[in-house]
């Protein structure tokens, strides 16, 4: 039953409460799915039965009783930068392999309460640095709409494990847009919440001021619940927020009466093309005939934004990354004269070159004499970015924009040029920098491949973002599909 | 502005990443051209503008000082490339007198 890996959550969840198909039937479904595409499409780096029999077959104890919810008996897939108990989780990087965490990551572990069936570890840019998995430290994950381009990134595998059926929901994170740039290239749904609604707890960090955990799914609905079941409290993450989770409120409600934002910068980025603009328009234009009243508004500090933000990411990685040392976990250089010859001969030969690249960057930035000019002013210019938003959300209820001014590029195309990569996310970093809730859904093609429309929320109003994005799916009827795989 | 190939070697040694034959090379032209897009920070009038550090609306929140359950040393030892009598072992970090 090959169309098992077609469903949404709702759409499983009322067969397996109809006793129509177990739970393990559904992860059976999944991993001849897998077996079929995944040798073409490289999603996953690992695959995690000791979890998916148990977990699957609790699953059915539950749905026997009558009891469990929505998410009991879905298969997920989990980025490599999250941290799963006795699973390997290397965050994409030959630095970590072998690395089996102690514990589960607070986001993972909530979607195992809530009946989730855990299927396997995603790819990703190594340490979730990259805009299309090709800096993976084991290897490239390919588009499952066109295998010769990429499935963007950081978090490419787990957009395209959804996007090839091998999943039904995938969670990833997202720095400067790395959930939403690859749902908008691989044609589904990905959402990064607002900074603080869901716990980093167990999550590899990168740039601990952006990172933020988020879903992708097949619809809308699906996302927000996922999110849902993610969010809230978490006292082992001091920068996670107790205000009460109220995602889905008013989910349904549409858009009629709402003012939605058009920035006047974001279309006309660089790089920006044509056919990516056209069906942007098309899909606000569709908002429009839905009710919502359509508003200019002006982000003026845009142009500075991937600027602020490759200082900011960087010196804040610069650190993080300084955990990695050959003496806790993973690779170690041993054949050495002493500490410090250690030290740099494991972080050479354990980071790839784009992470050691951003870790100098960073560095550089944080140096004596380059502070003030660099990270201080990033910092200021981060405010400014701020504001920006803070005077577009007083004019309007959301911003409506592409989420990636570019479908899926050929592979190898940009790995040349890290300036041609970074601007791939010209249109999801402010998102980050500001702390915003930002939504990628489907909105049609261009070159026959995938285009997605981003809505961006003022900070908490996860509600607002969903109810958007949600009321675009119903008005258009655009839906994700999943990509046969030639 | 560029970085030099003396500036590379600098970074490097305080990000404690060894160069490779070709590294300082690359890294300089590589990095150069990135700062060179970030240079247009510079533009921005900012003297005034307070920096935004991070998002977050919490501060310092605090848990009740109560002793609770960790890792044990076996656990905490589990992933270290070299352990040795429940303690990570390290290369030697001075010279023999």
């Amino acid at each position: 039953m090959s169309e098992l890996t077609e469903l949404t959550i709702a759409e499983a969840a009322r067969l397996l409460r109809l006793h129509s198909i177990s739970a393990s039937e559904l992860v059976t479904a999944h991993v001849e799915r897998i077996n079929k595409v995944d040798h073409l499409v490289k999603a996953f780096l690992r695959f995690t039965p000791e979890l998916w029999e148990k977990q699957a077959e609790e699953a059915d104890r539950q749905l026997h009783r009558e009891e469990g919810g929505l998410l009991t008996g879905i298969p997920l897939a989990v980025k490599d930068v999250l941290c799963v108990k006795g699973i390997e989780t290397t965050a994409g990087s030959q630095i970590l392999r072998g690395f089996r965490p102690p514990y589960t990551g607070t986001a993972v572990s909530r979607l195992f309460d809530a009946g989730a069936v855990m299927i396997g570890v995603t790819n990703c840019d190594e340490f979730a640095m990259g805009s299309s998995t090709e800096n993976s430290g084991y290897f490239p994950t390919h588009n499952p709409w066109d295998l010769d381009r990429v499935p963007g990134g950081s978090s490419g595998g787990s957009a395209a494990a959804v996007a090839a059926g091998e999943a039904m929901i995938a969670i990833g994170t997202d720095t400067g847009g790395s959930i939403r740039q690859p749902a908008a290239v691989c044609g589904v749904v990905g959402m990064k919440p607002t900074y603080g609604r869901v716990s980093r707890y167990g999550l590899i960090a990168f740039a601990s001021s952006l990172d933020q955990i988020g879903p992708f799914a097949r619809s809308v609905e699906d996302a927000a619940l996922v999110l849902d079941a993610m969010a809230g409290n978490d006292p082992l993450d001091a920068t996670s927020s107790d205000r009460p989770n109220d995602v889905r409120r008013d989910f349904d409600k549409g858009v009629k009466g709402m003012r939605l934002g058009m920035p006047r910068e974001y279309f006309d980025v660089e790089g920006m093309e044509p056919g990516v603009n056209d069906a942007v328009r098309e899909a606000i234009k569709a908002l429009e005939n839905a009710g919502a009243e359509i508003v200019d508004v002006t982000l003026p500090h845009t142009d500075y934004g991937l600027a602020s933000y490759y200082i900011i990411a960087p010196a804040e990685c610069s650190s993080n990354l300084a955990r990695f040392d050959g003496v806790k976990y993973g690779m170690s250089v041993q054949d050495v004269d002493n500490i410090t010859d250690m030290y740099m001969r494991t972080r050479r030969q354990g980071f790839g070159e784009e992470v050691r690249r951003r870790i100098m960057l960073g560095t550089y930035a944080l140096s004596t004499g380059y502070y003030d000019a660099y990270y201080l002013k990033a910092q200021k210019v981060r405010t400014l970015i701020k504001r920006d938003f803070d005077e577009a959300f007083a004019k309007c209820d959301a911003i409506v924009s592409a989420t990636s001014p570019v479908v899926a590029f050929p592979m190898g195309s940009r790995t040349q040029d890290p300036l041609s990569m970074y601007l791939c996310d010209v249109l999801t970093l402010g998102g980050n920098l500001a702390g915003l809730p930002g939504i990628s859904v489907p909105c049609g093609t261009s070159q026959g491949l995938p285009v997605g429309l981003q809505v961006l929320a003022p900070q908490w109003r996860e509600d607002v973002a969903l109810r958007v994005a949600r009321a675009y799916e119903v008005a258009s009827g655009v839906k994700a599909e999943v990509a046969s795989v030639a | 502005m560029p970085l030099t190939r003396a500036q590379v070697r600098h970074v490097a040694q305080l990000a404690r990443i060894a160069l490779e034959p070709g590294d300082e090379e690359f890294y300089a032209e590589q990095l150069s051209g990135i700062l060179e897009h970030i240079d247009r920070l510079q533009e921005v009038k900012a003297d005034d503008i307070p920096p935004t550090a991070q998002v977050v609306e919490v501060t310092n929140p605090l848990r009740d000082d109560v002793p609770r359950p960790c890792l044990t040393q076996e656990e905490a030892l589990a992933n270290a490339p070299a352990a040795v009598n429940g303690f990570f072992r390290v290369p030697s970090i001075q010279e023999e007198a």
